[in-house]
């Protein structure tokens, strides 16, 4: 197929159309709209379920609701209409069926503003719903990258009966580059063994998250446990930029991971060896790439739109053995590259040493660098 | 080779479109370019401005502290881009809509009566073509030739009677913006 030019959530509804979307359920949130706005007008064209709900709690259990029936199935919101959705996202986890959930991050929290954010990370990854569940968390950087990851997360939903998230901040959404489709199929069904899409002539399914004896809710947490092994194992992806002889290696996901790609490329053009690693799963994210690193790495900086969320898997990581730095810009700021050259330049003409929390030093950064008091 | 472009103006000037066109051209041209609009409650007659990055490489950041190139549509745009363009860049100012001089000689500011220039062709919506005209004379990454290209693959059937307009509004503001540059000690 040709490249076209698509803006970034036009692209993720196209995708997910060719990826065999067959029931769409939303409710308009800026600034991720294009979506559910798009499908609007695709889904019908096709024969296809779109359903603009009376709310994002609506959407997210006829999400549910349609996930049971084994069809490929998709909502989408930003950061406080993804927050009601965590209900709804629980059960989807507990009852072990397929659903993927794009999350166009705002800033915030609260009402916060509609401007790009980072902020929704350890809600996508550690959790946002209750109870113990895994769940696959894809962050795509740029608008070939967010179509690829949507076919993708259908595939993964599916192989792993696990909800997969999508997450990318206004500016991905609202960006436009040449990327190219793939060709529009007709949905194919799989004819699931847990699928509840009609009993005749066969026995009956149940699907619940429903678990009243404690011993058999423990069996199905560990069985989700044994499963997410497996999605660790096979499912970690990540770019590599420029890390081969890199002595300091930046991190960073997102858009905030292509900011530091042109941080990077303008310190190489000075002679500083410098590399960037850029999850493109967050979860699950990619430890063992980041803990072969740090036996090459004289200091990492993470950089991130929010307060340092992602940091804490590097600390994870890293544990200590080499000097981890932080920059990042919440609220709904988007860095510049000369900020983050900036940060290279300071460790690069060091000293850094490894500190219990590097966002207490950041902070005291923040408020030199904005020229504000500190309260 | 990297090249970052702002196109600033009121809403309603064509500023989104402008960069766009430009976008278009770039990828015809087998480069990488991104597009990115500001986005956020605005209200109509209110500012827009997008921002355009071209590069023969993996574009890393959509978003530019310091443009060698910009377009300023209005007196707002051409005072606030005036300040961050890169020393050296390049300014395309819509003449009929300012009313002071340049206040800075490092960078090269092209005066171009964009407004008059569309009323002339009979459409003053075609400022922002006038204005990209004028622009290429500093991008020769991307020639006339192909913005025309560009318009003619991927304008919707039901504008392409605008085609020739647009193309006459990008060849006056292309030869506008060279009178320009002659007047520019070297």
């Amino acid at each position: 197929m040709p490249k076209e030019l698509w803006k970034g959530n036009e692209a993720i509804a196209e995708a997910a159309v060719r990826a065999g979307l067959e029931a769409y359920f939303g409710y308009p949130i800026t600034p991720q709209t294009e979506i559910l706005e798009y499908l609007s007008r695709r889904m019908p064209e096709l024969g296809r379920a779109f359903v603009q709900a009376e709310s994002e709690l609506g959407a997210i259990n006829m999400v549910y609701g349609a996930a049971c029936t084994g069809v490929r199935v998709m909502s989408s919101s930003s950061s406080p209409g993804i927050s009601l959705m965590m209900e709804g996202l629980s059960y989807i986890a507990g009852t072990e069926i397929p659903a993927v959930l794009v999350n166009v991050m705002r800033g915030g929290p609260g009402l916060g503003n509609i401007a790009p954010a980072q902020s929704d990370y350890n809600q996508a990854v550690r959790g946002g719903g209750h109870g113990d569940y895994p769940r696959i968390v894809l962050a795509p950087a740029s608008v070939q990258e967010a179509i690829d990851l949507t076919t993708l997360s259908f595939d993964l939903a599916e192989k792993y009966r696990m909800i997969t998230m999508i997450i990318l901040d206004g500016s991905t959404g609202q960006m436009m580059e040449p990327a190219e489709m793939t060709a529009l199929s007709e949905p194919k069904r799989k004819n699931f063994e847990w699928a509840t899409n009609g009993a005749m002539n066969r026995e009956r399914r149940i699907l619940s998250s429903i678990y009243l004896n404690p011993l058999d809710e423990e069996k199905t947490n560990l069985r989700m446990l044994k499963n997410w092994k497996n999605v660790q194992a096979n499912e970690v992806r990540y770019k590599e930029y420029f890390l081969e002889d890199a002595k300091y290696v930046i991190v960073g996901f997102g858009t905030a991971g292509r900011v530091a790609l042109s941080a990077v490329r303008e310190a190489r053009a000075q002679g500083i060896k410098v590399g960037l690693l850029r999850p493109i799963t967050v979860s699950p994210f990619p430890y063992e790439a980041l803990d072969q690193l740090t036996s090459q790495a004289e200091a990492f900086l993470v950089a991130e739109m929010n307060m340092g969320q992602m940091l804490d898997d590097v600390l994870l990581t890293v544990r200590g053995r080499v000097p981890v730095e932080f920059y990042g810009r919440p609220g709904g700021v988007v860095p510049f590259h000369n900020e983050i050259l900036d940060e290279i330049h300071r460790i690069a003409t060091g000293p850094v040493t490894v500190q219990t929390d590097p966002r207490e030093s950041w902070l005291t950064r923040m408020y030199g660098n904005l020229k504000i008091a500190v309260p | 080779m990297q090249k970052e472009i702002i196109i600033a103006g009121f809403g309603g000037q064509g500023v989104l479109f402008g960069g766009q066109v430009l976008a278009y051209a770039a990828m015809d041209n087998g480069l990488d370019v991104t597009w990115i609009p500001s986005y956020g409650p605005e209200m109509r007659g209110g500012t827009a401005n997008c921002t355009v990055v071209i590069a023969d490489h993996e574009i890393g950041s959509p978003l530019v502290k310091n443009p060698p190139l910009a377009i300023a549509l209005n007196l707002p745009s051409f005072d606030k881009y005036e300040e961050t363009l890169a020393k050296g860049g390049t300014l395309v100012v819509n003449k009929s809509m300012v009313d002071h001089a340049q206040r800075r000689n490092d960078i090269h500011t092209l005066f171009v009566p964009c407004s008059e220039i569309a009323e002339e062709i009979g459409d003053r919506k075609l400022l922002n073509m006038v204005a990209v005209g004028a622009l290429l004379t500093s991008l020769p990454e991307i020639k006339v030739e192909d913005v025309e290209k560009a318009l003619e693959g991927h304008l919707p059937a039901r504008h392409k009677h605008l085609l020739p307009k647009n193309f006459e509004a990008l060849k006056r503001g292309f030869e506008h913006a060279q009178k320009e540059w002659d007047k520019i000690p070297a």
